[in-house]
Formats: structure tokens, C-alpha cells, sequence
């Protein structure tokens, strides 16, 4: 909402703050000035000037005039494009020097004459968009006037966000009457003024769905001039609001809707037929709307109808056949209060948001129809030169709520005593009438107020008023807490330990292409978006690897070839399933609740990995899964895997207790080629919670017996098939070897001529050792052999020779 | 030569200056046992002159004795000087040689953690330490716990496709959570009460990516219901908070505001942490952490809206509760200096490095 400060003044008089500071108090009030525009400003050196003469000046492309102006006590020739004034006309002239909004006037030579200053259209003072010819001026006035006070060319304007719950501060009455309560001043509400009583002749109107219309005033305008334009002052208002003047009767109600918050729609009269009824629209019923659009009427529409049909969507657009014309003589003005439920759906469902729909989605005052018309009635007659016809007034409101509130109730939420008297008076300054007492109020809120729907709302009232600045300050004392769950802690540790690891975290958006999916796995019921951002992307990551993966094109393409990267986050898995929303009167039932919890698809954490350029290896994969686990206090044990996105050769799941919980290992070079990722890129991931989950079941670990009796070591090299992994050979060796092994390491890898073709030799450095004693040769020897005929039994393992 | 010659006074003196010159001229410890060998070894005119003390006559044999020895202790300790000084040449030459330049360091990759994961726990553990605890909640949620239940009537412009994302199919009521706050709704329905929650989660918004836009950004929330909870509490929370993130002296403003889910509303501004309030003075130099305003707009809170109370099963005539809720992002970009909010979820190494490394 733009609100010019000179026309918020016309209605808190004694206002004499500045623009700056009626902003910042208005702010105080909790409403969002946004910016305080100022104009005209840099205006200077524009004076009365009459016009004395006027030359045509022939022989060029287009009318030109040599003229000379008098401002008094000089005359100046001036030379100009606009044809639409005569010798004697009192003008805007701008003096050599003068600075308007295009620039700077000098005198300069034009045409073959000397062109001393300029006569100024309405555009080129700021007064409008645009303007054909120059500003002639109405009445009298001295000659070398300052035309900058004359027009009242300087001024704010406030540009205020507007809450969906303040529809009165859509209007300057609205914003008024905060301005006029941080001032302690009355306001000059435009919504009191008398207003004429129905007449028996009135257009007859009938109102068939009083949900979406309770109030319809409905005033005849005959006799208007056509001819008849919008003063300077009316267009300056609407151009300083952000409206464009259009013709006299456009421009009156929209005035009159800029000023007290109505809406307000002028038919033609002569192209109405019959009574008018506001109804739902029927079966296959359209509408041409005022911007050409021929439109499908939904039966949830509103309607304002004649005998021929739909006239206007009520509250969003008036209809092509009763519009306004520059022919219209005769008018009928309609006031009425629609409900903001209905009116906002009609103007989404046709993307239509006006500036009356706006105004009734957020509430219209349901008493200010007839106050509403009767300005613009006013204003009609004495601008456009039309008489007052019959009076129409349907009035089907329900009546306003009453409230009870708690005397104390702001000190209940506010933790400060407020008066009794306070709590009242601020009730008054927003419109509500107070009762009762002294225990409990009895508040009747104003009907421009239907936010005020409960006491929390009163409360709000007091407490802005008043000032959230003069609540203290008091820090809440909470029960000794837990601290954060196992489960958390869990996850801190995961992400500090990948980090680390040399791995950097990123942060991904979860929505993914199918073509993706398709190339990276993850099933086909990942869960699609109704209204995804870009069509390709229109699915929620049952993976974490196509975001990793982009994030390595995307670091490599920025010059950056060697990445390594990890994200946490959820993944989703299986489509939801549709269950009613229950009410919220109460909590929902254990039956409700858990329909609800199970609507929802599951949303595990992952933690994903992606390796490119020098970082990248299969080992480096699979080692920061296991790494990951050991930091977690977990055993991941890799097992050679060929699956989907990855290499077959070169990936391992890892097993936690025998069950996959993650896979790592190089991607398939096809996928590498797809993705037209750096070779041999690598990736891994895990289902995060699990992880956490197992560690934080683990519960505290046994201590381990430091035994502080010397080690012994013995080395074997076992010789087996290159098939069998090492790791079963080392499982083999620890369940042989038995208590006494320590420690076991792999040291050394052969393959060639001395082990033969297929098969392999793995060295293992074994180290033993009792807790109780020194061990003997005979015992050691006794372990090394067990290992052995383990290994041997296990995965045919031969002693190297 | 005959016993008595080698065991004269001359000869012996001999061989000691013939060793002690030998010793001296030893350049290394190489040198140096070679001399020893040549002047104390088994074939050294001193080891041959005392061997030839045992064919004297018995009369001459303590004083022959005595003159060996004192020039056998004597060759001794000027080898031994000697060696002690060569061994430290040594040594020193050594470590000379050894000396490395201790900036060349391997390349191993360098990790960090990325800020919003860091600020989230950062603010997480603020709270914390007063007794609350961390509250989550799913990111694909139903309606009921994102808008029923927070007050958002049917008809709320935030339910329209171009504000929140929706799931398929059209009736199945869930929507990717718009803001942390039905983690809110989940902890008042799941938890004793008094309730003390703090909700760090991402949220998401139909908004196309842009330098001032994510359709994915991030939220912390607190959540305080119990009996006598009020808006002093509420100030004295996120002043708290403020000075937990931004150092202490800085204060926080309420204004007010509107929000479905609370009831009386507000925004709350932090005064600047880079001017302090002072560039909103008239004349004061500029700042552009606030644009001079003094204050910087942080989030959004209020004293938690009866309806929401109800639909949590909280009694609102006994109960009362206060809520707010900021963006991590934009708290990161103010306190950075970040102009585009899509640094932070392009997953470009260089900012998580830059900035991640903080607890």
C-alpha cells in the first residue's frame, strides 16, 4: 500500500511529524514501512508564467510555437511542441536553470529562435506516467507563483507491506488511524459521514448466497458529463498511490477504494437489465472480463448478474458488456461486502489478483458500503457535473462478535501489569467497544477489524500499542535436560570424522531427474513433486549420489579437478500414502496419528562420498566408509559386490553384522561417461542412521586386559587362489589362531612365477600374546599351527616354502 | 732397537710428541684411527717399550714403568680429546646436512564441515546448556503437522502451489515442510510438558534458485511451553541467543508482525554486530551489514497461538507458550558477508573450506 503523506494529513489534521518520523511510529505500531518515497523534491525555479502570444511555426515535421511568456515582472520566448493552450492561458513555466525530474532547463536556441525556459507538461513536473500537452492551469493564480507550492508537487509517499491479517491498513483511513493513535489526534474518518437512507426506486438487487455477499449498496449516478475529467489534485493522488488515472468515473472509485478500503465497481447503467443478483455461477456459464479474457466461470465463482447474465466476478473484475465507456452517462455504483474466503479463491483460481481482491481477501470493513458510495456519489456530482439518483442498501450482516477478555490477560502473555484503564483505551484506539468489568472486559471489535477473532488478538493490540518495547526481559528457566541424544552426538561424530578424513561437506538441494535414477539406481517409486521447480528435476533423491555426482562436475568444471566430498542428508524412499487430515479442534486420536505417521514415506539419513582426480581411489572409497564406522565405534567389513552405478570389479558393500549397510568402491566407467565426470571418479554411501542406530545400541564396551607380558611375533606367507579376499584368509587366521593373537597384519602381497599361475601369496605378521604370562615356544608354535590349519581348512591356504 | 733405547727418556718423549702430532693432524675419525692404531696399537713404539719393561733388570723396572705410563696417559687422553672433537664436527656437520625446509609439507586432503551444519549445532548447544533439547522432524510432511495444526485456515495463500512444494498425488497431503515449525506441533503432541525444544532442519520454499532465493534453505526454531510462560521470556531468550552468536552488548527488537501460528506476533531485528546501531546516526559513516538501518531484520516469533496449543492438546487457559524461528542462511550471510545464497548449496569446495572449519 502507497499512502502519499499529504492525503494521510487530510484525515489526521494536527498531524505536523515528518514523513520519517510518522514512519518510524507507524512502524512502532507493527506496520511494515518499507520505504518512504519522497518527490518533487529537487524541483525548483517553476513559476506562473500567462501566455501572451503564440506563433505557429510552419515548415517542419510536426506543430511547433514561438511563444512569449510573462511571469510577471520578465517575458520570456520560450519555443514548444504542444499545440493544446492559447494566448491569455496561465501555465507551469520552468526559468532557464530550473531543475525538473528529466534535467535541467537552459536557454537555448531552437527552431531558428531563442527558447528561454519551457512550459511543462504534466509529466515533466512528476505529476503523471505520461501526458499529451502541457499543464494548463485551472483558476487563478498571481504570475511568478512558486508552482512547486501551487501544486503541492513536493511530497512522501509510504510504501507499507501489508500483513495478511491487517486488511484495514490497505487504505489511507487505515493507516490513518494508526498514525492518528501514536499521536494521540482524532481522526477524520472517512467512513462517518451521513449517508442518504435507501430509497423505495432503488435499483432493485437481490443477494442469493449471503455467505459469499451480506451488503450490497447500490447508488444510481445520472447526468454525468463524459466530457469530464479528473482534476490535477485526483490524478496526482492516484499517480502518488501507483494508480493510472483512466477517466473521471474509474478514477472516483478508485480514489474512494484508495481512501477507505472499499472496493467500489461503476456499470454502465443503460447496458444493465433488470435486478441485479449476486449468485454462484451455474453450469457452463462465462465471462467476458474488463481484460478481454473470456473466461469459464467455476460454480464456486461469485457472481454479479442481470437479467442477461454474469455482469462482473464479484470483487475481482468487472465484465466487458457494463463497462464504463466515454459515452457513459449514467452510472450505478456498487459498495458491497463479499467474503474474503470466496473472493480469494476466484481471483487464484483465475489468476486475477486486482486491487479489490486484494482488498477483500484480507477483509473489507462490512459497515463502509454505504459511507463508500456516498464519497463517490460526491464526488461524481461535483466533478462530473451528475445528479444523485435512488439508493439502494441490502444488508444481510450478521452481527459482530463479542468478546470476553480477562482484565489480566495481557499480563498473562506480556509478563507486565498493564492497567485496567490502559487495556481499555487501547481497546477504544483500535475501534473496539468496551463493556463490562472490572474483572472481565466485554469487547466488541470495530468491523474493520475481523482479525480480532480471540482474546490472544486483543492482547496483541494492547501490547503493539503500548510497546513490545516496554516488555521485559527475563530469561525462561528450563528443566535440567538430557542434552543432546545419543543419536545426535552419533551424527556430530560421523561428520566431524569425515571431515577429518580429508573430505569436504556440501549441502545439496534433494530434487533429481529420472534420467538420473535411471543411470545411478534408487528404485522407481521415488517420491514425484506436484509442482516441481524445473520439470526435469521432479523428484525427491532416493540417493544421495546424483547431487555428489553433479557437485564433482561442477567442482571440476570451475577448475577445482581434484574433489572429495560428503553430504548428510535425508533421502526418500516409497510414495506416501493419502490419509484424511483430522481436525484441529483437539489433538489427533493414536488412531489418526498414527495414519498420519504412516502416510509419510520413510526418510532415512545417508551419508554419501564422491572422489575425483587425485583423491580418488576404490580404496579411498571403501576406506572412509570403514574409517566411518571405526569412528562410530563400528566394524565395516567390505565385501566385493557388483551393483548398478559401480565398477564390478572395484566396489564393496559393507557389511555391518552380516547385513549391507553401505557400498563404495570406483563407478562404472560407463556411468563416468554419462555423467561426463573425471576418470576413474569414486563414490560411496551408507544409510546413516542405521550406522547410528547400531553404535548407539552397542551401549559401554568391556575394557580391554592390557597385558603387560612381552609380545611374541611370527610371520606366515599363505599362497592361495587369487579369488579368495583377503579377508577371508585374515578371518580364517583370527578364528585359528585364537586368545592368544593380538594383532594381525597383512605386509606383503605377491603375485608371479614362485606362487604360480592363479594364485596368489599374502604375508601376514601375527602378534601374540598372553595376559598372564610369557609365552612358551611350544605355545606359540601351537597358535601359528592352529592359524594355519585354518586357513588351510577355510580357504585352502598353503604354507609359501 | 734393544729395550733400554726404547725405554729412554728421548725415545719415549719421542713417541709421545710423534703421537700427539699424529693425533693433531688427524683430520677425521678415520684418520684419527689410523693414527691410533700407529700410536697406540700393538706395534706402537709405546706398546713395544712397555712389553720390553719385563727384560730390564729388576732395579730399573718401577722407574722404566713409571716413565711408560705417564706417556701411554698421555698419547691416551690426547687421543681421546681429539676424538671428542671430532665427533662433535661430526656431529654438527650432520644435522647441517639433515636440515630440511620445514615449509614443505605433503598434500593431504584437507576436509570441513559445511557452516550451516556448524551454525546449527552452534546454536543447537547454546540452547543446550539452558536445559532444552534438540527436537527433530521429518522434511516430508503431511499438511496437518506444516499448516492444519499451525492455524493456516484451508484458504491460506501459503497452501498454493507457488509457495510450498507439493507431493504427487494431489490428495495425498503431504508437502515438503515449508518451515521447521511442525516439529513444533510433533514435540507439543509426543512430549511431557513443560516442552523446551530448539529445531535446526532445512525447509523448502517453491522458489526458483536466485542470489536472494533456495527453493532449500535452512531454519533453527525454538519452542517454550509452560505454565507463566510470557513475552519477557521471549525477549529474554533471543536476546540471549544474540549474544551467544554475536557477542555480548548487542540487543534485539520486537516489532510487530503477523503469523498464523502466534499470537501476538512479531519480528525481531538484531541490532547491527558490525556498526552496533551507530551507522543509523545522522551523519555516521555508512555500514553495509545493515544499510545503515542500525538493525537487521533476524526472524520471526511470538507467544504460540491458542488454536495451535489445541490442536497440540495443550491446554491454552493454563498453558502458554512462546515460539521463534530465524534463517540459518541468512544469519550466516550477514555475519560473512555472503551475497548469494546459492554458495551454499552449489557444493563448490572453496566455500565449505573457507568457512566450515568453524565449531
Amino acid at each position: 500500500m502507497r499512502v502519499p503523506v499529504s492525503w494521510l494529513r487530510t484525515l489526521v489534521p494536527g498531524l505536523t511529524a515528518s514523513a520519517d518520523e510518522i514512519a518510524a511510529a507507524l512502524v512502532r505500531a507493527g506496520l511494515e514501512v518499507e520505504q518512504v518515497h519522497r518527490t518533487g523534491h529537487d524541483i525548483s525555479s517553476v513559476v506562473v508564467g500567462e501566455v501572451l502570444d503564440v506563433e505557429e511555426l510552419t515548415g517542419f515535421k510536426k506543430p511547433i510555437r514561438y511563444c512569449h511568456v510573462s511571469i510577471g515582472d520578465r517575458t520570456h520566448e520560450v519555443v514548444c511542441g504542444a499545440t493544446n493552450f492559447v494566448a491569455g492561458d496561465r501555465v507551469p513555466f520552468a526559468l532557464p536553470g530550473a531543475v525538473l525530474p528529466g534535467g535541467t532547463i537552459a536557454r537555448r536556441k531552437t527552431y531558428g529562435h531563442v527558447s528561454d525556459g519551457m512550459i511543462c507538461s504534466a509529466a515533466e513536473l512528476g505529476l503523471s506516467d505520461e501526458s499529451d500537452g502541457i499543464l494548463v492551469l485551472e483558476g487563478e493564480h498571481a504570475l511568478g507563483a512558486d508552482v512547486v507550492e501551487l501544486l503541492s508537487l513536493r511530497d512522501e509517499v509510504l510504501d507499507i507491506a501489508v500483513t495478511p491479517d491487517r486488511g484495514y491498513a490497505l487504505s489511507v483511513r487505515g493507516v490513518a488511524r494508526e498514525a492518528a493513535t501514536a499521536y494521540g489526534l482524532e481522526l477524520a474518518d472517512p467512513g462517518l459521514v451521513a449517508v442518504p437512507e435507501p430509497t423505495a426506486d432503488g435499483h432493485p438487487v437481490r443477494l442469493d448466497d449471503p455467505q459469499g455477499c451480506d451488503r450490497y449498496v447500490a447508488r444510481v449516478v445520472r447526468g454525468l458529463d463524459p466530457a469530464a475529467t479528473s482534476p490535477a489534485w485526483l490524478q496526482r493522488r492516484l499517480v502518488l498511490a501507483g494508480m493510472r488515472p483512466i477517466s473521471l468515473a474509474v478514477d472516483v472509485t478508485n480514489a474512494v477504494m484508495l481512501e477507505t478500503g472499499q472496493p467500489l465497481h461503476a456499470f454502465d447503467l443503460d447496458a444493465l437489465s433488470g435486478e441485479v443478483v449476486v449468485r454462484r455461477a451455474g453450469p457452463g456459464e462465462r465471462l467476458t472480463t474488463l481484460d478481454g479474457q473470456d473466461r469459464e466461470l467455476d460454480p464456486e465463482d461469485l457472481l454479479i448478474t442481470d437479467d442477461r447474465g454474469p455482469i462482473a466476478l464479484a470483487g475481482v473484475m468487472g465484465g466487458g458488456p457494463t463497462e464504463v465507456t466515454a459515452g457513459t452517462t449514467a452510472l450505478l455504483i456498487e459498495a458491497a461486502h463479499f467474503g474474503a474466503r470466496t473472493i480469494a479463491r476466484t481471483a487464484r483460481r483465475h489468476r486475477l489478483p486486482s486491487e479489490a481482491s486484494r482488498r477483500y481477501e484480507r477483509g473489507v470493513d462490512p459497515a463502509l458500503a454505504p459511507a463508500a458510495a456516498q464519497a463517490a456519489v460526491r464526488l461524481l456530482v461535483e466533478l462530473g457535473g451528475a445528479t444523485a439518483g435512488p439508493v439502494t442498501d441490502v444488508d444481510l450482516r450478521p452481527p459482530l462478535p463479542r468478546l470476553d477478555l480477562p482484565v489480566t490477560e495481557p499480563e498473562r502473555l506480556a509478563g507486565r501489569p498493564y492497567a485496567p484503564e490502559v487495556v481499555r483505551r487501547r481497546l477504544e484506539d483500535v475501534g473496539c467497544t468496551v463493556s463490562g468489568g472490572p474483572e472481565v472486559l466485554e469487547v466488541e471489535p470495530p468491523s474493520w477489524r475481523p482479525d480480532l477473532a480471540g482474546r490472544a488478538d486483543l492482547v496483541e493490540e494492547v501490547l503493539r500499542l503500548e510497546g513490545y518495547d516496554t516488555i521485559p526481559v527475563v530469561l525462561p528457566a528450563a528443566p535440567s535436560g538430557r542434552g543432546l541424544t545419543p543419536e545426535q552426538r552419533l551424527r556430530r561424530t560421523a561428520s566431524r570424522a569425515l571431515a577429518a578424513a580429508g573430505l569436504v561437506e556440501v549441502v545439496l538441494p534433494p530434487f533429481v531427474s529420472e534420467s538420473s535414477l535411471e543411470l545411478l539406481g534408487g528404485g522407481t517409486d521415488a517420491p514425484r513433486l506436484r509442482n516441481p521447480l524445473s520439470a526435469e528435476e521432479a523428484l525427491l533423491r532416493p540417493t544421495l549420489l546424483p547431487g555428489l555426482l553433479a557437485t564433482v562436475g561442477r567442482n571440476s568444471g570451475r577448475g577445482l579437478p581434484d574433489v572429495a566430498v560428503f553430504e548428510t542428508g535425508h533421502v526418500f524412499v516409497g510414495a506416501g500414502r493419502t490419509v484424511p487430515a483430522p481436525g484441529v479442534d483437539g489433538p489427533p486420536t493414536p488412531d489418526q496419528r498414527a495414519a498420519l505417521d504412516a502416510a509419510l514415506p520413510e526418510q532415512p539419513r545417508h551419508v554419501g562420498i564422491a572422489l575425483a582426480g587425485a583423491p580418488a581411489s576404490w580404496d579411498a572409497a571403501v576406506t572412509a566408509l570403514v574409517d566411518l564406522g571405526r569412528a562410530l565405534g563400528l566394524v565395516l567389513e567390505p565385501r566385493a559386490v557388483s551393483h548398478g552405478p559401480f565398477h564390478p570389479g572395484r566396489t564393496a558393500e559393507l557389511l555391518l553384522d552380516g547385513r549391507r549397510t553401505g557400498l563404495a568402491g570406483e563407478l562404472h566407467p560407463r556411468v563416468v561417461a554419462a555423467l561426463g565426470l573425471p576418470p576413474r571418479t569414486c563414490a560411496a554411501e551408507a544409510n546413516l542412521d542405521v550406522l547410528v542406530a547400531a553404535a548407539a545400541a552397542q551401549g559401554p564396551r568391556p575394557a580391554p586386559l592390557v597385558s603387560h607380558f612381552p609380545p611374541a611375533s611370527v610371520d606366515v606367507a599363505l599362497v592361495v587362489a587369487d579369488d579368495v579376499p583377503a579377508a577371508d584368509v585374515e578371518r580364517a587366521l583370527r578364528d585359528g589362531a585364537g586368545d592368544l593373537l593380538e594383532g594381525l597384519r597383512l605386509f606383503d602381497v605377491y603375485v608371479g612365477p614362485q606362487v604360480g599361475e592363479g594364485r596368489r601369496s599374502l604375508a601376514y605378521g601375527l602378534r601374540l600374546r598372553a595376559p598372564d604370562r610369557v609365552l612358551t615356544g611350544a605355545e606359540i608354535l601351537a597358535a601359528r599351527d592352529a592359524a594355519l590349519e585354518r586357513a588351510r581348512a577355510d580357504v585352502g591356504a598353503e604354507l609359501r616354502t | 732397537m734393544s729395550a733400554p733405547d726404547l725405554l729412554s727418556p728421548s725415545a719415549l718423549e719421542q713417541a709421545r710428541d710423534t703421537a700427539l702430532a699424529a693425533f693433531a693432524a688427524a683430520g677425521s675419525l678415520e684418520e684419527l684411527a689410523a693414527a691410533r692404531t700407529t700410536c697406540l696399537g700393538d706395534r706402537s713404539p709405546v706398546a713395544q717399550a712397555r712389553r720390553s719393561i719385563g727384560s730390564l733388570p729388576g732395579t730399573e723396572k718401577a722407574d722404566a714403568g713409571k716413565r711408560v705410563n705417564v706417556v701411554l696417559q698421555a698419547v691416551t687422553a690426547a687421543f681421546e680429546a681429539r676424538r671428542g672433537e671430532l665427533e662433535q664436527e661430526r656431529d654438527a656437520r650432520v644435522l647441517v646436512e639433515e636440515t630440511v625446509d620445514v615449509t614443505v609439507l605433503p598434500t593431504r586432503p584437507v576436509g570441513a564441515r559445511h557452516p550451516l551444519t556448524t551454525i546449527a549445532e552452534r546454536v543447537a548447544d547454546v540452547f543446550v546448556a539452558m536445559g532444552w533439547e534438540v527436537a527433530e522432524g521429518p522434511e516430508l510432511e503431511h499438511e496437518w503437522f506444516n499448516f492444519d495444526a499451525l492455524n493456516f485456515g484451508g484458504d491460506h495463500p501459503a497452501r498454493e502451489l507457488q509457495d510450498t512444494l507439493f507431493v504427487e498425488p494431489a490428495d495425498s497431503g503431504l508437502v515438503l515442510r515449508t518451515h521447521t515449525s511442525p516439529v513444533q506441533v510433533r514435540s507439543l503432541l509426543d512430549r511431557e510438558l513443560p516442552v523446551h525444544v530448539v529445531c535446526p532442519g532445512r525447509v523448502y520454499r517453491a522458489d526458483a534458485l536466485d542470489a536472494t532465493h533456495s527453493p532449500v534453505f535452512a531454519q533453527v526454531e525454538g519452542l517454550c511451553v509452560d505454565e507463566g510462560i510470557t513475552m519477557a521470556h521471549l525477549r529474554g531468550t533471543l536476546d540471549h541467543l544474540a549474544t551467544a552468536m554475536f557477542g555480548p552488548g548487542l540487543r534485539t527488537r520486537l516489532r510487530p508482525n503477523y503469523f498464523p501460528f502466534t499470537e501476538p506476533s512479531g519480528e525481531v531485528d538484531l541490532q547491527c554486530f558490525s556498526c552496533r546501531g551507530a551507522s543509523a546516526e545522522p551523519g555516521a559513516p555508512a555500514c553495509r551489514v545493515c544499510n545503515s538501518e542500525g538493525w537487521i531484520e533476524w526472524g520471526g516469533c511470538g507467544m504460540v497461538h491458542p488454536a495451535v496449543l489445541r490442536a497440540c492438546g495443550v491446554d491454552p487457559e493454563r498453558y502458554t507458550g512462546f515460539a521463534f524461528g530465524m534463517g540459518l542462511d541468512r544469519t550466516l550471510m550477514f555475519r560473512h558477508g555472503i551475497t548469494d545464497i546459492r554458495d551454499f548449496y552449489e557444493g563448490d569446495q572453496r566455500f565449505t573450506l573457507a568457512l566450515g572449519t568453524e565449531a
